[in-house]
């Protein structure tokens, strides 16, 4: 329905509009209680110009069946992250429970996202999977399961985590690689350091709110100095609960951080499926190699390699040249197919180097770009919380210097 | 008073028949004048004749409440001016110290000279405040800047301790020269003028009230405190427990801060860090993190302020209040002393002989020391309002100041946050 290489996003409307909280008997038929999410989507039409949104409902866990999907289906994208499963990197009095209220908003937030941000990628907003999930409510998950994927993506994380060494990877992807460790141990870094802070800003603020009770029982024991007290006492309670407001609109910095800490990982498993493909490429390539090298030794009678063969028919006489001839004949073969195959992957490892790396440069713009406007809108933020601050501050002093 | 007092207390001497407002100030430089012969007795003589004795603070500040003149002299009457300035550091083999100049620019009488300058060290100080309150039990003495320091803790020679304590200890002198009666006081000349402080000199000047007041023992039980001191008993009762939470407050605001300020120091180098491996984004995150910076030196200064400036004052009017309710408790033994004889006396056999004097002189110290506490009481109300309008005005300040240098830092981030993206909207 969409042509390759134009977004999703510029045809057709996507939101996660509502969350709700839904019961019911899970797999092993037990009561579990889950939250949905309201995905919206409208057409937009030639003819009318209001058209009423599609909707459906979906759970988290289908966001994730999505995405290992997409994860597999385009090795070579940085697919966008969901939002996290469970609250991490949380400061005391935010909750970590994934039933909590805000918790729930902040995730409607982090898939509709997530939805957007795939929409708007060149590759994957054309996918069919991709479109059912948004559109088709029912047997959406017999359908990605009907697509064999299952296969692949224990394959593929077989190899995600297995350790081989590669003996000519390009360097861009190794560099790739090697900043989406930095970016992710820093961004973990900063996200810790954050909740700490907010803690203790926290207990700062709240702390204040002493003086108004204490200001307030001052003053009664005042004559002249009561009101002035009193009024001032207001304004540290107030200072005191402004702390809420402030705490709430970091998080959202929180999040964005979040988000490019997972985008991390994403990246990183596009460099390792390069490294992947390239060594399958050598191991390929060494054993036509080896191959070879054995053609040549049989050919001339020489035997440069060491094998079991070698030493049995050394030990128990030589082959007959019928049975040479045999092994040559057999070895020819290998040799062709072992060319193809090099051929092959060879054209598979310059094939997903072109894409991935196209895909990790508009990643890179993606990132600059974004993290640039997450750091002037915390700017922003502080810049508000210094100017209520002050506000408030000068309000009590009018109130002293009335004592 | 006690309802028991059978015979009449003798009153004291009347003002005579002119009205208040023709009567000159009896402390003021014109009278001496009128009275030429005065000046070098040293002895000042009310208009209507009766020698004031100015060695005794009970009949004189006595004679002012009934007078009912302002205690508080503007600049016109004003005679004697006193400043504490000029810290300098003295190191000798045994200790170092700190000595401040105290300047005095007076046309009174009772000094030999119109201008003085002396060095003096807080031990002066507090020489002088424990002379006061020995001479002048029935008033109210200023409070002094704390006296003990933890080591280790407070340097006492940081130029902010330093200028912190000059300052309240300037507060003091000048309070005690705007003091009707303290400023009089023979050691207060003393600490003035003399080179060199003879501190043993001090046991020579106790004031009569003084005597009369040191001799009174504890064994008198008082019925009933008057009305109005039990109300400023009460009051300060409540107050010192206010200042009490005020300080634990402030120092609980200091420690979260110092948490806060801790994590603000780690994060930060993040920012630093995070730019070293990036193109674009180096200049905003390193910019980010030069802002928090910023932002921990601003917060730094606050707390510190907070421990020089505020919770010493705080602590310094805690002490003024116990030394207040010492005077109380005084002025309550005074008074059970009166009642006690006063009540012998009644039940005497002979009713028809007069009150013994020793009664009479009781009653006479009771009412000087309620006439002198009261006129310092309102003085003191006045004080306090000035102190804490300042004090807190000033808390308010430090915080207004910190949050302007936070806006400051991250306003001025902004144009290198958005940097690149002028640039590409000019090229795009």
């Amino acid at each position: 329905m969409v042509e390759k290489g134009t977004s999703l996003l510029k045809m057709m409307e996507i939101s996660v509009a509502e969350a709700e909280k839904r019961t019911g008997k899970n797999a092993v038929n037990m009561q579990e209680t889950y939250t949905v999410y309201l995905i919206e989507t409208s057409v937009e039409h030639i003819i009318w110009t209001n058209p009423v949104p599609d909707s459906l409902w979906r759970r988290y866990s289908e966001f994730e069946l999505l995405r290992n999907y997409l994860l597999v289906t385009y090795p070579f994208s940085v697919v966008p992250p969901l939002p996290e499963k469970r609250a991490e990197f949380v400061w005391h009095k935010l909750s970590a429970d994934n039933m909590d209220p805000d918790f729930v908003e902040r995730r409607r937030v982090g898939l509709e996202n997530f939805l957007l941000r795939v929409a708007s990628h060149p590759d994957l907003s054309s996918d069919k999977i991709f479109y059912s999930f948004l559109t088709e409510e029912n047997g959406w998950k017999e359908t990605v399961f009907e697509t064999g994927f299952q296969a692949k993506a224990d394959s593929r994380l077989k190899a995600l985590n297995a350790t081989f060494r590669v003996k000519n990877p390009d360097k861009r992807f190794a560099e790739m690689k090697h900043y989406g460790d930095e970016l992710q141990s820093v961004i973990s870094q900063l996200l810790r350091v954050r909740a700490r802070a907010a803690d203790r800003l926290y207990g700062v603020y709240k702390v204040h709110g002493n003086y108004g009770r204490v200001f307030s029982e001052w003053s009664a024991i005042e004559k002249e100095m009561g009101d002035g007290l009193q009024s001032a006492g207001h304004h540290m309670d107030a200072y005191a609960a402004s702390v809420d407001d402030i705490l709430e609109e970091e998080e959202h910095y929180a999040d964005q951080l979040k988000e490019y800490l997972f985008y991390a990982d994403a990246l990183r498993a596009v460099c390792r499926k390069h490294e992947l493909t390239q060594y399958e490429l050598e191991m390929a390539a060494q054993d036509l190699t080896s191959k070879k090298q054995q053609r040549e030794e049989l050919a001339t009678g020489t035997i440069r390699t060491f094998s079991l063969k070698g030493m049995t028919s050394k030990l128990f006489g030589q082959e007959t040249p019928e049975q040479r001839e045999a092994k040559l004949k057999m070895l020819e073969t290998q040799i062709e197919e072992g060319e193809e195959l090099v051929k092959e992957r060879n054209a598979e490892c310059e094939e997903f180097v072109k894409s991935a790396w196209v895909d990790i440069e508009r990643f890179k713009e993606q990132k600059d770009h974004d993290l640039r406007e997450a750091l002037i809108s915390y700017a922003i933020m502080q810049i508000s919380m210094c100017k209520k601050g002050i506000q408030v501050w000068n309000n009590a002093k009018e109130c002293f210097s009335k004592m | 008073m006690s309802a028991m007092s059978a015979g009449a207390p003798r009153s004291l001497a009347s003002s005579g028949q002119k009205s208040i407002q023709d009567i000159l100030h009896p402390l003021s430089a014109e009278e001496s004048a009128l009275n030429p012969g005065s000046a070098a007795e040293k002895d000042l003589i009310l208009p209507n004749g009766t020698p004031v004795d100015t060695s005794s603070p009970a009949s004189s500040s006595s004679l002012l409440n009934r007078l009912q003149l302002d205690d508080d002299l503007d600049g016109e009457t004003r005679d004697l001016f006193v400043t504490v300035d000029d810290p300098k550091k003295h190191v000798s083999t045994m200790e170092t110290y700190i000595t401040y100049r105290v300047c005095t620019k007076t046309t009174r009488t009772e000094f030999d000279l119109p201008e003085y300058s002396v060095r003096r060290r807080y031990q002066d100080f507090d020489w002088l405040r424990n002379k006061l309150e020995e001479s002048q039990p029935t008033h109210l003495i200023p409070p002094l800047p704390e006296k003990f320091v933890m080591k280790g803790v407070v340097d006492r020679f940081s130029e902010e301790f330093v200028e912190t304590r000059r300052k309240a200890l300037d507060k003091f002198l000048k309070r005690v020269a705007d003091h009707p009666v303290l400023s009089f006081n023979e050691h207060f000349n003393a600490f003035l003028s003399a080179k060199d402080l003879n501190k043993r000199q001090g046991l020579a000047l106790l004031t009569k009230m003084g005597e009369s007041v040191k001799y009174v023992t504890g064994g008198y039980k008082l019925r009933a405190r008057p009305v109005e001191f039990a109300a400023m008993g009460d009051y300060l009762d409540l107050f010192t427990q206010k200042l009490g939470t005020i300080d634990r407050i402030a120092q609980r605001i200091i420690k979260e801060q110092s948490e806060f300020l801790m994590e603000l120091r780690e994060y930060g180098p993040v920012y630093s860090s995070w730019s070293s491996f990036e193109e674009d984004l180096h200049d905003p995150l390193e910019g980010v993190s030069g802002c928090m910076s910023n932002c921990s030196s601003a917060l730094e200064e606050l707390t510190e302020d907070m421990s020089e400036d505020f919770l010493p004052v705080l602590r310094e009017y805690v002490l003024y209040i116990e030394s207040m309710k010492n005077v109380l408790k005084k002025r309550d033994q005074v008074q059970a002393e009166y009642e006690t004889k006063l009540e012998a006396v009644v039940f005497r056999e002979d009713k028809k002989t007069p009150v013994p004097t020793d009664v009479e002189k009781c009653q006479d110290r009771v009412e000087c020391f309620n006439a002198d506490l009261k006129a310092d009481w309102d003085r003191w109300e006045n004080n306090k309002r000035q102190d804490f309008r300042q004090l807190l005005t000033g808390m308010a300040d430090k915080n207004i100041q910190y949050y302007e240098k936070c806006l400051a830092a991250w306003e001025s981030l902004i144009p290198v946050l958005q940097d690149k993206q002028e640039a590409e909207g000019e090229t795009s």
